[in-house]
C-alpha cells in the first residue's frame, strides 16, 4: 500500500464539487498561481487512517470530450497523471444527466468511486436510489454525501482508500497473470487497471470499434499510453485533440470507413450513436435502480427564476444588486482601511522617530518611502478585494451569476460577444487578473480573445485610489458620485466600442452559440464563501508582497538616484542658514521658510533623477492631454501598478507618505492643475495600458506575446487619442480650466 | 422544424442536431440527444433561450436554437 494515495475530483459544474473538495481538505489548500472561477489547478491534502490523501481539484466538466480547455485539463490530468483514484462527484437529483460524465469516466477504466452529493436534495424530491445496484452498474463504490452539511465525508474516505487498495492489488495481479483481452465479453481485464465494465454499443458500432481497436493495438506507442477501447471509441465519435495523436494513415482512413459505414446503417452519425447508447446505459441502469416516488418539481427555484429572469424585472434587480455589491464594498470597507493606513503612518512615524537624528541615510529613505510607503499603500485595498470577492462567490454559488449571463446575454450579443463573458468582466472591476483568468469559461477562443482584451477597461480596484484622490482636489463634493459613475460608464462604454470594432477587424466571425446550465438556487455555505475569499485575497497579498514590494524599491531607486550633484546640495545649505540667520527671531516665519527650501530641494533633487529625466524627456508627448513631467514621472510608476500611482505624485510633489486621502497632495495638485487636467488624468489611468501583473497575465493566458503587447499598445493608443481630445475640446470651449 | 420557433411552455422532442463535432459534443454532455423530451421554458426573438432537460434549466444561444430540429 502506497503511503500517499492520489485523488482526482471530477465532477458537474455546479454538483457542488468544491464544497465536497472542502470538506476534505478544509484550509490546506494550495492554488497554483491566480485560479479563474473553476479552472487551475487547486490541491489539498487530508488523511485518513494515517494514510496522506492528495486531492485535485479538476475543472468541472459536464464530459471529457475535449470541447473545451476546461475539459482537456481533466482528461489530461487523468490520462497523464494517472491519479489513485477518481472521485466523480454527481448532483443525484439530477442523475441521468449527472451519470454521462461517470459512465464516460467509467469506459476510461480509472479506478472510480462516485460520490452522490446532495442526497438530501434527492430525497426531498422523491427519489429513492438503490445504492448497491447502481453501484455494480457502474463497477464503482457510491457513496451518499451531503457536502454543504459535511455528511458522508468519512464514508467517502474510507471508499477512496479502499479503491485506492484494490487499484494497487490489481496491478500487481496483472502483473503476474497474463492479460486476457476478450472483447466480446461485457467484463474484460484492461490496461493496467482493474477490471472494468463497458458499455453495449450495439453490434454495429461494437464492430468498427474492433477494427479500430486491433489496429490500434497494433502500434505499441499507442497501446502504451491509452486504453484502446476507449481510444476508439473517441475516434469514432471524431475527437480532434486524440485523432492528432493517430499518426499512421491506415488508421484515419479506417476511421472514415467506419464513421460512414455507422452513419449508413444507424442513420445518425457516430458521435450522435454513441452518446444516445451511452443515455441508454445510464437510463437503464436508474430504470432498474432509481425509484421516484412523488413529482415535484423545484418550485422555489421556478419562483426566483420567474422574477428574477423576465424581461422587464431582470434587468432593473441586476443592476440593482451590482450596485449593492459595490456599495457595500465600499462602505463596509471603509473603516477597516482606515485602520490599516493609520497603522502604516505610525510605523512610518515610530521609524522616523527612532532613527538617530543626523544620519539621515538612504536606508532610512528606502524604507520609509520606498518600503512601508509602498506595500501600505496595497495593504490598504484589501478589505475592499475581501469583500468585493465574498459578494461575488455568493453571488456564484447560489447560481444567480448564471442568471445574470443569462440576463446579459441580449445586450452582450449585441457587442459580439455573450452572457458568459459578462462574468470576467464583472470581476474585472475588482481585479484584472482573475478576471482574464476567468476567461477560460469561454469555449471560442475569438470570444475569450475579444473579451480579454477590453477586461482592463473595466476599472479596476487598484485604480479607486486615483479616482479618490483626484476628485475630490478638483471637484464639489455633489460632483462626486456622478465623475465616478462617468468614469466607471466610459471605461464600460469604451469597451463595447473596442469590442465591436475587434469582432469586425482582427476577431472576425461568427460569433459561437453557447450553451450554459442554469442551476437551481443554493445557499451558499460560510465556509466555502470564506475559502474562495481568502483565496483572494491570499493571491492579493502575494502580489503585493513580491511584486509591488520589488516595484517599490525600484521606483524608489530611479526616484533617488542619481542624486543631486554636491555644489546643488551646498547651496541649498547655503540658503537654510542664510534664512536662519536671518529669521533668528521669527519662528514661524524661519519654519515656513525652510520648508520651502526643502521642498525645493527635494523636487530639484527628483528632476535630477532617472524618473524625472524620463518624465521630462516624455512631457512634450503628453503636453497635448495637459500633462507635465510630474504626471509623466507617476506614470511610470503606474505601469507597475496603477495605485503606485498615487504614492507616486506624493513622492513628486514632496509630501512624504501620501495616500488617496493626503490633504496636503490635493491642495499641491489643485494648485498646478486646472479640473480638465484632473478629470484628464483619470480618463488616462482608466484607458491606458494595462499594469505589468495583467500584460504578464495576458502573455500567459493567450499564449502569445503578440497579444499582450497589441492589448497594451492599443489600449494606450486609445486613451492617448480620447484624452487628447478631450482636453484639446475642454481648452478650446473653456470648460474646467478655471 | 428549428426549435426556435418554438413558444415557451411546449414539450418537444429533439430529431437531430445539425452541427460539427464539438456542437454535437457539448449538447450531448448537457443531456441534449435525438430523442430527447424538452421543455422550452422561455423563448424569445432576440435573446437565449430557456429549455429543460433531463431536470436541469439550460440555456440556448440564439445561433444554436437554429441548429436544433425538434417535433
Amino acid at each position: 500500500m502506497k503511503s500517499k494515495i492520489i485523488v482526482a475530483l471530477a465532477g458537474n459544474p455546479n454538483s457542488g464539487k468544491s464544497t465536497i473538495f472542502n470538506e476534505l481538505t478544509g484550509a490546506r489548500q494550495h492554488v497554483g498561481n491566480y485560479p479563474g472561477v473553476t479552472v487551475e489547478r487547486k490541491e489539498g491534502l487530508c488523511r485518513y487512517n494515517g494514510i496522506e490523501l492528495q486531492v485535485v481539484d479538476l475543472p468541472g466538466t459536464y464530459s471529457l470530450t475535449a470541447y473545451s480547455e476546461d475539459e482537456l485539463v481533466a482528461r489530461n490530468f487523468i490520462i497523464n497523471e494517472k491519479p489513485d483514484v477518481v472521485v466523480d462527484v454527481i448532483d443525484s437529483s439530477n442523475l441521468e444527466r449527472n451519470l454521462y460524465l461517470a459512465v464516460q469516466l467509467m469506459e476510461l477504466g480509472v479506478p472510480l468511486v462516485l460520490a452522490f452529493n446532495m442526497s438530501d436534495l434527492a430525497k426531498a424530491r422523491g427519489y429513492e436510489i438503490d445504492i448497491n445496484k447502481l453501484s455494480r452498474f457502474f463497477g464503482a463504490r457510491i457513496v451518499q454525501t451531503i457536502g454543504n452539511k459535511g455528511t458522508g465525508i468519512k464514508e467517502l474516505l474510507k471508499a477512496i482508500v479502499e479503491t485506492a487498495e484494490n487499484g494497487s492489488l490489481n496491478r500487481e495481479r496483472k502483473e503476474k497473470e497474463t492479460l486476457t483481452n476478450d472483447l466480446s465479453s461485457r467484463v474484460s481485464i484492461r490496461g493496467a487497471r482493474k477490471v472494468t465494465l463497458t458499455i453495449n454499443y450495439g453490434r454495429v458500432i461494437e464492430e468498427e470499434i474492433a477494427k479500430i481497436q486491433s489496429l490500434l493495438e497494433a502500434d505499441t506507442s499507442i497501446a502504451n499510453r491509452y486504453d484502446t477501447r476507449w481510444l476508439a471509441i473517441k475516434l469514432l465519435e471524431n475527437d480532434r485533440d486524440l485523432l492528432k495523436e493517430i499518426k499512421s494513415p491506415k488508421i484515419h482512413k479506417q476511421i472514415e470507413k467506419s464513421r460512414a459505414r455507422i452513419e449508413e446503417i444507424l442513420g445518425e452519425s457516430a458521435e450522435t450513436a454513441i452518446a444516445g447508447a451511452r443515455y441508454g446505459f445510464i437510463s437503464g441502469a436508474c430504470q432498474e435502480a432509481v425509484r421516484s416516488t412523488i413529482e415535484i418539481r423545484h418550485t422555489i427555484s421556478e419562483k426566483i427564476d420567474s422574477v428574477v429572469t423576465s424581461r422587464f424585472l431582470g434587468p432593473p434587480i441586476f443592476l440593482g444588486l451590482m450596485y449593492l455589491v459595490f456599495h457595500l464594498t465600499f462602505t463596509l470597507g471603509n473603516p477597516p482601511m482606515e485602520w490599516i493606513e493609520n497603522f502604516f503612518g505610525w510605523l512610518s512615524r515610530t521609524i522616523q522617530r527612532w532613527w538617530p537624528t543626523g544620519s539621515e541615510s538612504l536606508l532610512k529613505s528606502l524604507l520609509v518611502d520606498g518600503v512601508i510607503g509602498g506595500v501600505g499603500g496595497v495593504i490598504v485595498f484589501l478589505p475592499n478585494i475581501l469583500l468585493l470577492f465574498l459578494a461575488i462567490s455568493i453571488l456564484e454559488d447560489s447560481g444567480y451569476m448564471a442568471r445574470a449571463a443569462f440576463i446579459m446575454d441580449r445586450l452582450m450579443h449585441k457587442i459580439g460577444l455573450h452572457g458568459k463573458s459578462f462574468i470576467p468582466m464583472l470581476i474585472g472591476f475588482g481585479c484584472s487578473i482573475p478576471a482574464i483568468m476567468a476567461t477560460r469559461t469561454l469555449e471560442d477562443r475569438r470570444d475569450r480573445l475579444t473579451t480579454m482584451f477590453v477586461i482592463p477597461l473595466m476599472s479596476c480596484g487598484a485604480r479607486l485610489p486615483i479616482y479618490s484622490l483626484i476628485i475630490p482636489a478638483f471637484f464639489p463634493q455633489a460632483w462626486h458620485a456622478p465623475m465616478l459613475w462617468t468614469i466607471y460608464t466610459i471605461g464600460i462604454v469604451v469597451a463595447i466600442l473596442v469590442a465591436k470594432i475587434l469582432r469586425v477587424t482582427v476577431l472576425k466571425g461568427e460569433s459561437v452559440p453557447f450553451v450554459m446550465e442554469l442551476p437551481p438556487y443554493r445557499m451558499p455555505t460560510i465556509k466555502g464563501v470564506m475559502i474562495h475569499m481568502w483565496e483572494r485575497g491570499w493571491l492579493y497579498l502575494k502580489k503585493a508582497g513580491t511584486i509591488i514590494l520589488s516595484i517599490s524599491i525600484l521606483l524608489w531607486a530611479i526616484t533617488t538616484f542619481p542624486r543631486l550633484p554636491a555644489e546643488e546640495r551646498a547651496r541649498f545649505e547655503k540658503e537654510r542658514l542664510t534664512v536662519q540667520a536671518k529669521f533668528a527671531n521669527d519662528d514661524k516665519e524661519k519654519t515656513a521658510r525652510l520648508t520651502a527650501i526643502d521642498n525645493a530641494e527635494i523636487e530639484a533633487a527628483l528632476e535630477y533623477s532617472i524618473a524625472g529625466r524620463i518624465g521630462r524627456v516624455i512631457e512634450p508627448l503628453l503636453k497635448p492631454m495637459g500633462f507635465d513631467w510630474k504626471i509623466g514621472t507617476a506614470l511610470i510608476g503606474a505601469f507597475a501598478a496603477k495605485e503606485v500611482f498615487v504614492a507616486q505624485l506624493g513622492i513628486v510633489y514632496s509630501v512624504g507618505e501620501a495616500d488617496e486621502e493626503s490633504e496636503t497632495l490635493r491642495q499641491k495638485l489643485q494648485n498646478s492643475y486646472s479640473p480638465l487636467v484632473g478629470f484628464c488624468i483619470m480618463l488616462f489611468m482608466l484607458l491606458s495600458m494595462p499594469c505589468m501583473a495583467t500584460m504578464a497575465v495576458m502573455k500567459r493566458e493567450s499564449n502569445s506575446w503578440k497579444w499582450a503587447l497589441f492589448q497594451l499598445i492599443g489600449l494606450t493608443i486609445i486613451a492617448y487619442m480620447l484624452t487628447t481630445s478631450v482636453y484639446q475640446i475642454g481648452q478650446l470651449l473653456k470648460i474646467g480650466i478655471g | 422544424m428549428p426549435l426556435a420557433i418554438v413558444q415557451s411552455g411546449r414539450r418537444v422532442r429533439i430529431v437531430t442536431v445539425n452541427g460539427g463535432y464539438r456542437l454535437k459534443a457539448r449538447l450531448a454532455a448537457m443531456g441534449l440527444v435525438p430523442g430527447e423530451e424538452v421543455k422550452v421554458l422561455r423563448s424569445s426573438i432576440h435573446g437565449p433561450f430557456l429549455v429543460e432537460v433531463k431536470g436541469s434549466k439550460i440555456m440556448l444561444g440564439r445561433g444554436m436554437v437554429q441548429k436544433i430540429l425538434v417535433s
